[in-house]
């Protein structure tokens, strides 16, 4: 009998969402939200049917990828791209350094604080694009635009980032500094910036590669750079040159990953 | 004579510096280097820049603005559809991406994966591709090949996404305890039931957190994809641009504000209770 009590297998108890009565809403929830979603999704099948042939010819145009016929186009869009690259991430760290140090709590008074913060949060809002799309209306077509769009946008990134950096700063640090009698400017310089330096150094770096990827984006908008290339090459349906536009992309992409990554190693 | 022993003095004694020349010289050189870069970037990219159209760009910004204010709050009503179809996007195509995402971040991490030489670099390959290129370009291309519609940019999110979630899953995997991977292949277990209970239950929070990052992520980036076709939002933000109805165009820049706000918000509230 009371060998009987003894449960003989294990259930394995649900790691998450233990309450079994929450758990049964939320699956049935997703069930009956996936269902209304696929519903709302209409497929012309007979339409992606002549598409996979065209799908068939990038893949092609992908292995086999023409960098010659649209050459003065493709290298006017990439030195477009990569100036665009430098300068904005330049401007970009220029602009953010301020302004992350006045969205930090423990450096900055409550009024530069919110005005920081509010500036952060504008320019984190809103799509790289949708930028894009405003500053080609104000400044005209061209990577000046681009450039004006990828500053605003790094200033979003690295300033929040640099922000919470400093609020976790040492503070042992800080106060030793201000208790020789330093000033609100030499305790930022002696305490704070030695302290996030090798962390800005790595942000940095790592928004100038996410800069070289949107630059390749904003052009379809009209904003410079390889993405107006790119967006040509696949209007004319040249599947074997926007290949190699793809190609170009991701080479560019993985020298800039990788010295980067050698970089930090260096300078921390 | 007291010059003479001023400068007897500091020559002999050594003064500390806080960097050796060599390294002063270098950092200067760096610094230098990055400037003749940035000024000749500078100088390149704006060869062709008519600086006519830079200088009265605060008078454009005063015309868009007056003809964006006030928004046209009756456009309204023809944004609930697109609304609909852009959080659709968004969530199919995260979860297209996590159901491929997961497979290739097995392979990828170097404890898991069945082959080092051959079947990992393919799978790290797989995802720097997909993180390389940006989900509006993939639907360029989609949109070219099946066709404009909601299933170009589910596929176009997915294709993204699978980078993303693969790379911090992998990295997630790698960091796992191997002691409890021992403690399970002691009983016997067999390969597949090791992932399943040694491994699976160490990553599921990390999994979670990851997917529902990616889907605000992905929220943000399928309000634009309609202006290459799409579907959702920017297919309506299109043709008001289009149109030059600035006003409609400020409308649905609030909405998307919002939808923003309250995705980050989920997002924000589900990594709370899964981490």
């Amino acid at each position: 009998m009371s060998a009987q009590s003894y449960p003989n297998r294990w259930k394995r108890p649900p790691v998450l969402l233990t309450n079994p009565f929450w758990r049964r809403m939320i699956y049935a929830g997703a069930l009956v939200y996936l269902a209304l979603a696929l519903q709302s999704v209409e497929i012309d099948w007979h339409r992606v049917w002549l598409g996979l042939d065209r799908g068939w010819k990038f893949v092609e145009g992908f292995l086999l990828p023409d960098f010659t016929t649209r050459w003065r186009d493709i290298r006017e869009g990439l030195v477009e791209s990569l100036t665009m690259t430098v300068t904005s991430t330049v401007a970009g760290i220029l602009v953010s350094v301020p302004i992350g140090i006045g969205a930090a709590r423990n450096l900055a008074p409550a009024p530069v604080y919110l005005l920081c913060r509010g500036i952060i949060t504008l320019s984190r809002s809103f799509q790289e694009v949708i930028i894009a799309i405003l500053l080609v209306a104000m400044f005209g077509f061209g990577p000046f635009a681009g450039f004006l769009t990828l500053s605003f946008a790094t200033i979003g990134f690295l300033s929040k980032l640099l922000a919470e950096d400093i609020e976790e700063c040492d503070r042992s640090q800080i106060e030793a500094i201000r208790a020789t009698g330093a000033g609100w400017w030499q305790v930022v310089n002696y305490a704070v910036q030695p302290q996030v330096m090798p962390r800005l150094v790595g942000l940095s770096l790592y928004r100038l590669d996410i800069n070289f990827r949107e630059s390749a984006v904003i052009g379809i908008v009209g904003a410079g750079g390889i993405g107006a290339t790119l967006n040509t090459a696949i209007d004319r349906y040249e599947y074997d040159s926007a290949g190699a536009i793809l190609i170009i992309i991701i080479a560019i992409v993985l020298v800039v990953e990788y010295s980067s990554s050698w970089i930090r190693r260096w300078v921390q | 004579m007291d010059s003479q022993v001023g400068t007897m003095t500091s020559t002999s004694t050594p003064v500390w510096h806080y960097r050796t020349p060599k390294q002063a010289l270098l950092r200067w050189l760096g610094w230098f280097s990055l400037v003749a870069l940035t000024v000749f970037s500078w100088q390149l990219m704006n060869e062709n820049t008519i600086w006519a159209f830079v200088s009265d760009a605060p008078d454009q910004a005063a015309d868009i603005g007056e003809r964006m204010f006030p928004p046209a709050w009756g456009y309204t009503g023809q944004l609930w559809e697109p609304l609909w179809d852009t959080i659709n996007i968004a969530t199919l195509g995260t979860l297209l991406g996590v159901l491929f995402a997961v497979p290739v971040a097995f392979l990828a991490a170097s404890n898991t994966t069945p082959s080092t030489r051959f079947v990992r670099p393919l799978a790290l390959l797989i995802i720097v591709a997909s993180r390389s290129i940006n989900s509006l370009i993939w639907a360029l291309l989609l949109v070219a090949i099946i066709g404009p519609g909601l299933l170009a940019g589910i596929i176009a999110i997915g294709l993204r996404s699978i980078g993303f979630v693969a790379k911090l899953l992998y990295e997630a995997i790698e960091e796992i305890d191997t002691s409890q991977v021992e403690a399970v292949r002691a009983t016997g277990a067999s390969g597949a039931q090791v992932i399943d209970y040694a491994i699976v239950p160490q990553i599921l929070p990390a999994f979670w957190g990851i997917s529902v990052f990616r889907w605000d992520i992905n929220i943000r980036e399928s309000t634009i994809l309609g202006l290459v076709g799409a579907g959702g939002l920017g297919i309506q933000l299109n043709a008001s641009l289009a149109t030059l109805a600035w006003n409609q165009v400020a409308m649905i820049f609030v909405v998307i504000l919002f939808t923003v706000v309250v995705s980050e918000w989920v997002s924000a509230k589900v990594r709370q209770a899964v981490i």
